[in-house]
């Protein structure tokens, strides 16, 4: 089998001692970042990307890949012990989790989070090495049209998964797209809504935008709320399941495994969508249906395992066709471009080393995980005892140090500001960040696609809906956007992302 | 007619305005071309023009449905966590990792609930040296460490 030689090859890299090193400061930082309470894993991918930027690519997306697992695994300990959740996928952690904690039983939730991760981490590395070859073949076929098309189902699925109004999440798409045009236009090499700035030539770095939107807004926001959490530190005893806790987690990490791999796939999937449909399904499916939200260990075990493996199957889309499928995904499209590196179907062709070697790096890293926190756990839990006051000063240094090296000038740390501000805008008239931060990437992508389809079919826009797969990606598009329109179903989104917050 | 969800009303408000921009924007200083080939205007105007009509849709919304409040705008760590950064970006290069950092952290940490002045002090101590280390001597990256007039 082709598998094999290829994930060879990939571990190969993944296991080279410098890659080993990158991988482990990665895991060690995402984690470090993404258990402080408020900091969620875009704000830490954001923060820490500018550290990535001397190495070389596959050094790079190894390291923040690991930085991404990391986070995500701070984020359900931050959900199991303080009740809040780093992300918006570790929210259902937060139910039971919680619970559990209170009980006296965070040892064993933080453990079961942590090995069904890591189960769900090795299946879905091995999804992925199985499904993206043959997806970026066909992805090679694509033509301007079906890219356009494509684009914009992801955008339309990306709206769907979004929190609060529809309108509003398809508004906040359009404004990122618009945000993304600012900078000089590849065709015509017209200086587009510069408004005379020079820095603004080469368009507003992406990790500018996403520092202000998700780091610098999530600190005012935080800040505006008083009050002290309770953290559960010193009950964290027991850190082995017990027997009949083996007995209750095998079959539901199976089954998140399952669904959250499958959900990953899906552009604007991810972890969000994988946790909440397995948290649901155990809840249908379980004996213990009754103890649910009370302390329950499936309800930690099935969301910690699909979000794990969504997270995971959500790189297929990115890798085959350099297509993000949410916001982190979109941050790592940004870090490839930095790198040089376009992402798309090709990189698995040009590039096998830095494609395999990733995928090998994944497996890796949630080893890495496993290993590292299980013992660390101790120290991690420290530092949610760290006041924010003492927290948010020091992620604005880290932040406005890495804006400002991004190009040595303090006009990258204005912008910053300015989408500081339009970010707290926008918590505050609660419209939704990540949709935008997705238009921003694809903003220009959708533009140069858009062009040259027209320019092929001579100007008729039939063509998106005369090409067979350019078509269903449309079709595809269109009915989500119909159901999710119909009364009966947009109650139950609205229900469900109440649920959530 | 009264306004029932302030949120929607506000967020219409800002949709259509940064929709309205746009469209003028691009067609007062760029080609629109034509279908087949479209010059710089015709996306942003097209996707302008959509914005705009959409912020339409949830302005009309916020007179038929109810919705939350806007909560309170809690202007000081607003103004004092942008002011900190700016004062940080603008005072790198004269005064040095040193100086600025001090900038942040004292302006950034006035904008929080509480402020021990002891507590910041030494926060400020240990980020700066952290800073230096990992930053200046281990990222290398240019930054001059002390102000520009004591070196």
């Amino acid at each position: 089998m082709d598998i094999f030689a290829n994930l060879a090859l990939g571990f190969g890299v993944a296991l080279t001692p410098f890659n080993l090193l990158m991988c482990l400061i990665g895991v060690i930082l995402g984690t470090l970042i993404g258990v402080l309470p408020g900091v969620g894993p875009v704000a830490t991918i954001a923060m820490l990307l500018p550290i990535t930027f001397n190495l070389n690519p596959i050094a790079a997306l190894i390291m923040l890949a690991g930085i991404y697992y990391g986070a995500q695994y701070g984020g359900s300990t931050t959900a199991i012990l303080v009740n809040l959740p780093g992300e918006a996928s570790s929210v259902v952690t937060c139910l039971d989790g919680y619970q559990m904690a209170r009980q006296g039983r965070a040892g064993p939730a933080l453990a079961t989070a942590a090995l069904g991760s890591f189960f769900a981490g090795c299946v879905a590395t091995l999804i992925v090495a199985m499904f993206a070859p043959p997806l970026a073949e066909v992805a090679l076929k694509f033509g301007p049209a079906e890219y356009f098309s494509l684009m914009v189902l992801g955008l339309v699925a990306a709206v769907v998964l979004a929190h609060g109004s529809l309108l509003k999440a398809i508004a906040m798409v359009i404004l990122g797209l618009l945000l993304g045009l600012i900078g000089t236009d590849v065709n015509s090499g017209v200086l587009r809504f510069a408004f005379g700035i020079s820095e603004l030539a080469d368009g507003i770095g992406f990790v500018t935008v996403a520092m202000g939107m998700f780091g610098l807004a999530e600190i005012i926001a935080n800040l505006e709320q008083k009050g002290e959490r309770e953290v559960f530190t010193k009950k964290v005893t027991h850190l082995w399941p017990r027997k009949e806790d083996w007995k209750r987690i095998w079959a539901p990490i199976l089954r998140g495994t399952f669904l959250g791999s499958a959900l990953g796939i899906l552009p604007g999937g991810g972890a969000l969508l994988a946790s909440f449909g397995a948290y649901t399904l155990e809840k249908k499916v379980s004996k213990y249906a009754h103890e649910f939200g009370k302390g329950a260990i499936e309800g930690v075990a099935a969301p910690e395992s699909a979000n794990n493996a969504g997270a995971q199957t959500s790189f297929i889309p990115l890798l085959t066709l350099g297509i993000p499928s949410n916001a982190v995904m979109a941050l790592m499209i940004g870090a490839m471009m930095i790198q040089g590196i376009a992402p798309g179907p090709q990189v698995m062709t040009e590039r096998p080393q830095l494609f395999w070697g990733m995928i090998a790096s994944m497996w890796v890293g949630n080893l890495m995980l496993v290993v590292l926190n299980l013992p660390l756990i101790g120290m991690w839990i420290k530092l949610l005892t760290v006041p924010y006051r003492i927290l948010y000063p020091s992620i604005l240094v880290f932040m406005s140090i890495g804006v400002f090296s991004l190009s040595n000038n303090p006009f990258d740390v204005l912008l910053m500001g300015i989408f500081g501000l339009l970010g707290y805008v926008c918590v505050k008239l609660a419209c939704e960040p990540a949709p935008m931060i997705l238009g921003f990437i694809l903003g220009p992508l959708m533009e140069e696609n858009l062009r040259r389809a027209m320019l092929l079919s001579r100007g008729d826009p039939m063509t998106f809906v005369q090409k067979p797969i350019s078509a269903g990606f449309i079709i595809a598009s269109v009915i989500l956007l119909v159901i999710i329109a119909l009364p009966a179903l947009r109650k139950k989104r609205e229900e469900v992302f109440v649920e959530e917050t | 007619m009264k306004i029932k969800g302030p949120k929607e009303f506000w967020a219409g408000l800002m949709f259509i305005a940064f929709g309205l921009f746009f469209l003028a924007w691009a067609l007062a200083n760029y080609q629109m071309g034509s279908a087949v080939r479209m010059g710089p205007a015709y996306f942003p105007s097209v996707l302008g023009g959509l914005l705009a009509v959409l912020g339409a849709f949830v302005l009309i919304d916020a007179f038929v449905e109810e919705g939350p409040k806007v909560s309170r705008f809690h202007f000081r760590p607003l103004i004092m966590i942008l002011l900190g950064c700016l004062a940080f970006a603008y005072t790198l290069k004269p005064l040095g990792l040193v100086g600025a950092t001090a900038l942040l952290v004292f302006i950034g940490a006035f904008g929080g609930n509480e402020f021990k002045l002891k507590e910041v002090a030494i926060l400020y101590f240990v980020l700066v040296i952290f800073s230096v280390l990992v930053f200046v001597k281990g990222l290398t990256l240019p930054f001059s460490i002390w102000p520009a007039f004591m070196e």
